[in-house]
């Protein structure tokens, strides 16, 4: 005997993403990948300057408790023209701020594609896959896809090493300030 | 010295790329359909153009003209859709063509040592000697080009 009960399709497996923009051109990333969405105003007083000369599309790193995030510039890491970016996503579990124009939507994504096999090179790095979206492509981004593990060994390296350099010179202004003060005394 | 593959006629897709024409095993041909949008993001793959939605599969475009004829496409009349194999697996990919596309019946000769990886094998057909192309040497690809097809072997599609 047949139930009469329709039979439900199984519900499709959605996911929230945010559609951002970056120099006029339309991304997407999951909304669970990131953390907080900031102005790039409030970073500017957490935030301090590194300079890895290899690595131009990273200048600033923000402590976060035992770690450094390091704040990428979005339009540079894609090859982009620079466009003065507006807000900074922090991405969850990587080290990775990223700074971006504008938040164009929320929307949900039901089929994410993997790329096509003929993108064969850091693209394959840089995104989880493409999703259709109102009759438009977007590229899903990958949030560990922005620094590789040898550029964020080099971003520590240098951050170490600047730390050390402001140690120092801390140090011998200290130094400096102590004489200084022994000889007014 | 060439050798014939047999006898036997096999189906070949003539395309046309400015003024020369060139043949895919018709086995590889999904369709032939009229351009569309082109959607472009960032990316290093020189060879890929972007890519069309296209029955609800997003499907890389890859201009194949600056290999073959040596200069880039001004205009395309349709995209040649054909399947791409990357090892087991298959993959469409939308090849730019400049005029309308021919099916033909032909024996193809061989590849000789001396012809270019994209060139797997010679038809002669209407005074013409036509390339047979070597999509997975033709078109970008993950690590080194695999071995192809000869366009005798059918093609499994996985979609």
């Amino acid at each position: 005997m047949r139930s009469n009960s329709p039979i439900k399709a199984p519900a499709a497996r959605t996911e929230q993403i945010i559609l951002f923009r970056v120099s006029g051109q339309l991304f997407a990333v999951s909304s669970a990948s990131v953390q907080e969405v900031r102005g790039v105003d409030s970073l500017s007083g957490a935030a301090k300057e590194i300079s890895q000369p290899t690595l131009r599309k990273v200048k600033h790193v923000v402590r976060r408790g035992e770690n450094s995030v390091y704040v990428v510039n979005a339009a540079m890491h894609f090859g982009l023209p620079p466009a003065p970016p507006a807000l900074v996503f922090v991405l969850r579990r990587t080290r990775t701020a990223l700074l971006i124009d504008g938040i164009e939507k929320m929307t949900t994504m039901t089929r994410l594609q993997a790329l096509p096999l003929a993108f064969c090179h850091e693209e394959r790095g840089w995104y989880r896959g493409l999703t259709a979206l109102d009759q438009t492509v977007v590229p899903v981004v990958k949030p560990d896809g922005f620094l590789t593990s040898d550029e964020l060994f080099l971003l520590d390296a240098s951050s170490s090493q600047e730390a050390e350099a402001e140690a120092s010179n801390v140090a011998e202004e200290n130094a400096q300030h102590g004489i200084d003060t022994s000889i007014t005394q | 010295m060439t050798l014939i593959t047999g006898t036997e006629l096999q189906s070949f897709v003539l395309l046309r790329l400015s003024d020369r024409r060139f043949a895919v095993a018709a086995n590889q041909i999904a369709e032939l359909v009229p351009p569309s949008r082109v959607f472009r993001f960032p990316h290093h793959t020189s060879e890929v153009e972007g890519v069309i939605l296209r029955r609800g599969r997003i499907v890389p475009v890859c201009d194949v003209a600056e290999k073959l004829i040596g200069k880039g496409l001004k205009s395309r009349r349709f995209y040649l859709i054909a399947q791409r194999c990357y090892g087991a697996q298959t993959e469409w990919v939308a090849l730019p063509v400049t005029g309308d596309c021919e099916l033909i019946n032909a024996e193809m000769t061989l590849p000789s040592d001396t012809d270019a990886p994209h060139v797997s094998g010679w038809l002669s057909h209407a005074g013409d000697v036509i390339e047979v192309l070597n999509l997975a040497a033709l078109t970008p690809g993950p690590g080194q080009p695999v071995s192809v097809a000869s366009p005798l072997q059918p093609l499994e599609a996985r979609p």
